[in-house]
């Protein structure tokens, strides 16, 4: 009798696994439905290469996974597409890899974009930096030279599921869409769901708060793609930005206590140099410094984890504007935000370069003769 | 204890001297907007919403009442130079408009999900704002920081009087929480006698 039990037991769990993976197959092949009429739709408000696309104006998430798949199309020798995982209601997770292709170990920066559904201007803004190297890594002597030691990993939106929310439903939506409660009660904050400090001061263990930090560390299933990446990566990853609106913050670690991290006044004095070359650009004022001092404690960030794996460099970057169309922030606003962002970015990344390879660490022509001359000796030598 | 200006408990102590302020001297065209603070006793400058707008110089003091029960803080200001009661030209535009309507004006979603507002409703939503600042003054503690978000629904509620009356349901976001809280609000308003907010609840998420 128990035999019959464990068959029909297996058999249950057998197809529950079918059925879920038949569901994201299902989600995957939505996406690739999409992506796949989309092409014949030449006309169509969506489909566009580089330059065609409008980088001035929001684009709701099917027009986003449309763009990423022409991105990666048309650069096809910088740009690949990879998968991070399904959100909590099955869409898939992709974030873009830029790489010079070289046979050279290079190391990593992060970026990811729409965290929090509502802050719109973000994944604007990973666009944007995207086109922007992808533009003028060719002509442009800073960008060529960081791509020679750093791959660029891109997640244009993190939290898809309340991104899509935020466009059909709900505007002000933050959270993710997952549920709780018996389904009364839907989302987790993302940006505590991190396991720093996770569950402790600046967040709610109440579903209905909109920092609700999740039923535990890393619980969301988009939290998991992404800590799962970067922790198999870390030892190659050298900075982690996580851009959000709105406030005009560049904000080091840490949130969860006013301790400060390892290397504090180097992450303060490069963001400083990061907010000054953005102001230069449009007279933007951005506010420096750490978390907990210039904005409020928080836990379970996912800055702070960054950080405390071991990542040096870890920002929050607080996009325009400081509360006058604060999330609404109107399209007119999105290019001259991108922009001057962009020049912030650059800078972080060029000082990270800088450091980890100083005068660059491959073969200039100089030390080409160099070892050309020592070669000469030592067969010299030899014979 | 000297307060960094540009860091939110600052700031947070700022936007209540703001709201406090605005709304003593509000109006659809005289909203009191941030923009620079710098003192714990703060000396803040702000400038009048709009294109026209007036800089305005105060100094304001802000006294968050501790304890169980809430009272709304006190704040004791001055303001520089003179600053006019006076209705002016587009109050006086905004008020004959709505006075002439046929239908009762009802609207949603100020701004659009774009941020898009339509040129004839932003004395509507400067209205709000103006509203909001009794509400914010009223509501704020030493951790809360409060700013209007949208204006979900609008409704105007015909009068046999001069005053103009509104329905307001509004979303505020608390920037400290980081809560989308639903508001609602009677307000009147009047080119010469100012804004009064008659009644306000607040509603459940």
């Amino acid at each position: 009798m128990s035999e019959e039990v464990d068959v029909w037991w297996m058999v249950f769990t057998f197809s529950a696994y079918i059925q879920n993976f038949h569901a994201i197959q299902v989600q995957i092949n939505k996406v690739q439905e999409q992506l796949d009429s989309g092409i014949q739709k030449e006309n169509s408000s969506f489909w566009r290469v580089l330059e065609g696309y409008n980088y001035t104006a929001y684009h709701p998430m099917e027009e986003i996974y449309h763009w990423m798949y022409q991105i990666k199309e048309s650069n096809r020798e910088l740009v690949t597409q990879h998968y991070l995982g399904t959100t909590y209601e099955k869409w898939p997770m992709y974030y873009l890899k830029i790489s010079q292709p070289t046979n050279k170990a290079k190391k990593i920066i992060w970026m990811d974009c729409g965290i929090h559904a509502i802050e719109w201007i973000s994944p604007a803004f990973c666009h944007w930096f995207v086109k922007e190297i992808l533009q003028n890594y060719r002509t442009d002597p800073k960008i060529s030279s960081l791509l020679q030691n750093l791959d660029l990993y891109i997640l244009p939106v993190f939290n898809i599921d309340g991104y899509i929310y935020s466009w059909t439903t709900a505007r002000l939506w933050r959270k993710s869409r997952s549920s709780h409660m018996n389904g009364t009660c839907f989302g987790t904050d993302l940006n505590r769901n991190f396991n720093s400090s996770w569950g402790g001061v600046g967040t709610s263990h109440n579903c209905s708060s909109s920092t609700f930090c999740g039923p535990e560390a890393e619980s969301e299933p988009e939290t998991k793609a992404v800590a799962r990446l970067i922790e198999s990566r870390k030892s190659d990853i050298l900075c982690f930005l996580t851009i959000h609106s709105f406030g005009q913050l560049l904000l080091s670690p840490y949130g969860y206590t006013k301790e400060p991290a390892s290397n504090h006044q180097e992450l303060v004095d490069v963001a400083q140099k990061a907010a000054t070359v953005l102001k230069g650009k449009h007279g933007t004022n951005f506010t420096v410094g750490p978390a907990s001092s210039v904005l409020y404690q928080n836990s379970g960030s996912s800055r702070d984890w960054a950080h405390m794996i071991g990542i040096p460099f870890s920002y929050t970057l607080e996009l325009r504007d400081r509360g006058a169309h604060a999330f609404f922030l109107p399209a007119d606003q999105i290019q001259p935000t991108c922009e001057e962002t962009t020049m912030a970015v650059i800078t972080i990344i060029e000082y990270v370069n800088q450091k980890y390879f100083p005068n660059g660490a491959k073969l200039t022509s100089g030390n080409l003769c160099l070892n050309l001359l020592l070669s000469v000796l030592f067969v010299g030598a030899l014979s | 204890m000297e307060l960094e200006p540009s860091h939110y408990p600052a700031q947070r102590a700022a936007g209540v001297a703001r709201a406090c302020i605005s709304y003593r001297r509000g109006g659809p065209n005289r909203v009191l907007t941030l923009s620079n603070v710098r003192r714990a006793r703060l000396q803040v400058r702000g400038r009048e919403r709009g294109p026209r707008g007036q800089a305005v110089n105060c100094t304001a003091e802000v006294l968050y009442h501790l304890g169980s029960q809430h009272s709304a803080p006190e704040v004791h200001f001055t303001v520089e130079g003179e600053l006019g009661k006076n209705p002016d030209d587009a109050d006086n535009k905004f008020y004959s408009r709505i006075k002439s309507l046929k239908e009762p004006l009802v609207a949603q979603n100020i701004p659009d999900s774009f941020g898009i507002v339509p040129p004839e409703m932003e004395p509507i939503r400067h209205l709000a704002f103006s509203a909001c600042d009794y509400i914010i003054w009223q509501n704020s503690t030493e951790n809360t920081w409060y700013n209007l978000a949208q204006i979900q629904d609008v409704r105007q509620v015909k009068r046999n009087d001069d005053y103009l009356e509104f329905d307001y349901t509004v979303l505020l976001h608390d920037f400290v929480s980081q809560e989308i809280i639903p508001w609602q609000m009677q307000v009147l308003w009047h080119p010469q006698h100012g804004v009064k907010v008659t009644q306000n609840s607040r509603q459940p998420k």
